[in-house]
């Protein structure tokens, strides 16, 4: 399989988003960021949110857009599918990205659609040779339509699959060498399925092809338990970042340098000041690794 | 059948179904982390249909609706990553969904809500301004010929029940105490800017604005109008639509242009 977008230029670089921290932007917010323009590198939004025809959340965007570098992160394409990619969905993308022209389009090493049903979560994927030829060809066919490199999101997994054959680790390093995308490193993804994998989140960064990342993010998880009573962590995006994560973040920006890094909030959103107050917290550790 | 149609259908499954093949690290039974998937696919989903229908909720309340919404994700699950749009037959569902039926005009407040969320979302389109087609309409000798086009955001739905003061009843606090919800109530949803805003009206301006947006004339519309509905007031229907943008443009049959 040829790379597309071989390691013409190392992918931390091409998505052009600044070494700083961001926010997902939520509609919640849209009046108050204007009106106060708070000092961040970037917002990051859904893609699947901004497809609809016109109205408001285009409105807001448009302006917000004028004001920042933007991130269009993709919960919904099921690259990791059975089934061939959906070309009209890939076809809004292409035309969102040539609306609002974001430095950097990032989706998920996951499957979320299975023929005409959509699923609406991020769900595991079996880590063999045919999974990997099919996930290869899906994001060579991505990066050929949308005429850009992306950032594949490493996941949080509760469940292994049998079938599996591959580390997720060699899996991810392996789409990457194959393909030229970009690795959008979840820190708090890692630390959720190591937990629940127990395995050594420490460990796990470090089989990752770590000079292809290009952001980061940085998100709360909730707390359950599974049939042993084991911990059982939920990526559910309605908390602040947790200790461990900050500190595994820590470890990776002393490894590799800054990196744009998002804050994502998307369950039970609070006061923006909130949210800014963990991004200055990013920035300031980004600050702290800066040469 | 494929493993992720396995999981798939083991997701939108009534019961507490495992798909094979899954394995938990510690050796925990898969089925207690499987059901992880099953929580978010189906309160995600239930929570973007709470959003879309806030008035539908408060009406059976929240334990209710939440049941039988999960009863819609199990039958009716999204055909489309766009999930804005989920639920356009959330209102078909409840109208054949017998235990509201104690709720009569539950059905169309959902119907009601559904074109709210349209016109929020709707394409966008630069109106006339009023005095612009004011000034074009009464230059017009033969203004029967006119053609209107109206906002994208337009919808109308016609109701054997009083839809908008029972939704507009629930924008405030206060409640139902004076309404009489048995009346027929027809609807206007546009979008006037940013804000999408609800009218009640007759059952000739529904036909009327219907016809226009079919891109019949004026005169026909009117016509059409008058059959449904005796009391249809064209001055009145026209100035709603006019003074709330809801016109982007006058098709004068080719002789003069706004």
């Amino acid at each position: 399989m040829t790379p597309i977008f071989a390691h013409t230029s190392s992918p931390a670089q091409a998505p052009g988003l600044p070494d700083r921290a961001g926010l997902g932007l939520k509609h919640e917010h849209f009046i108050e960021v204007l009106e106060t323009s708070p000092d961040l590198g970037f917002f990051e939004v859904h893609a699947e949110n901004y497809m609809m025809a016109g109205g408001p959340f285009h409105h807001y965007l448009g302006l917000i857009r004028d004001q920042y570098p933007l991130s269009l992160h993709g919960v919904g394409l099921s690259i990791g599918g059975e089934g061939s990619l959906n070309r009209e969905h890939l076809a809004r993308l292409a035309a969102l990205i040539e609306r609002y022209q974001p430095q950097a389009f990032s989706e998920h090493l996951a499957w979320s659609s299975h023929g005409s049903v959509f699923l609406n979560d991020l769900l595991p994927l079996a880590y063999d040779s045919a999974t990997l030829h099919r996930v290869c060809e899906h994001i060579d066919q991505v990066q050929s339509t949308l005429k850009r490199p992306m950032l594949l999101e490493n996941p949080s997994t509760y469940l292994q699959l049998e079938r599996s054959t591959l580390a997720e680790t060699d899996f991810i390093t392996e789409v990457i060498r194959r393909t030229g995308c970009g690795l959008l490193l979840d820190v708090n993804n890692v630390y959720v399925s190591c937990i629940n994998h127990q395995r050594d989140p420490s460990a796990y960064i470090d089989a990752l092809p770590l000079q292809a990342v290009g952001e980061i993010h940085l998100a709360g998880f909730a707390e359950d338990s599974d049939s042993l009573g084991d911990r059982l962590l939920i990526d559910d995006h309605g908390a602040p970042v947790d200790n461990a994560v900050w500190q595994l973040y820590e470890q990776v920006l002393a490894r590799i340098g800054p990196i744009p890094t998002l804050i994502e909030r998307d369950n039970q959103v609070p006061a923006l000041s909130v949210l800014l107050a963990e991004a200055q917290h990013a920035d300031w550790l980004l600050t702290q690794v800066r040469p | 059948m494929s493993h992720q149609a396995t999981f798939a259908k083991a997701l939108l499954a009534p019961g507490q179904i495992c798909p094979d093949g899954l394995f938990s690290g510690n050796g925990a039974d898969p089925a207690s982390r499987f059901a992880v998937h099953r929580n978010t696919v189906h309160n995600g989903l239930i929570n973007a249909l709470a959003v879309a229908y806030p008035v539908t909720q408060l009406l059976v309340g929240e334990a209710f609706f939440r049941a039988m919404a999960g009863l819609y994700v199990q039958a009716c699950p999204p055909t489309s990553p766009l999930i804005s749009e989920y639920g356009s037959t959330f209102a078909d569902f409840i109208q054949g969904f017998e235990p509201a039926a104690s709720v009569p005009y539950l059905a169309d407040i959902a119907r009601l809500e559904r074109l709210r969320v349209r016109a929020y979302h709707a394409a966008d389109d630069r109106p006339l301004e009023p005095h612009t087609v004011l000034a074009a309409l009464q230059a017009r000798a033969d203004l029967g010929t006119v053609r209107l086009r109206l906002h994208p955001s337009v919808a109308t739905m016609a109701s054997a029940y009083a839809v908008v003061a029972v939704w507009a009843a629930h924008q405030t606090e206060g409640g139902l105490a004076a309404l009489d919800p048995g009346h027929a109530q027809s609807a206007l949803v546009l979008r006037q800017g940013l804000e999408v805003k609800v009218f009640a009206i007759d059952a000739g301006s529904v036909t009327f604005i219907q016809r226009l947006a079919q891109g019949e004339a004026l005169q026909t519309a009117v016509e059409r109008a008058l059959e449904a509905s005796n009391d249809f007031d064209l001055h009145q229907c026209l100035t709603l639509l006019i003074s709330h943008h809801a016109i982007t443009h006058l098709h004068l049959d080719s002789k003069v242009s706004p």
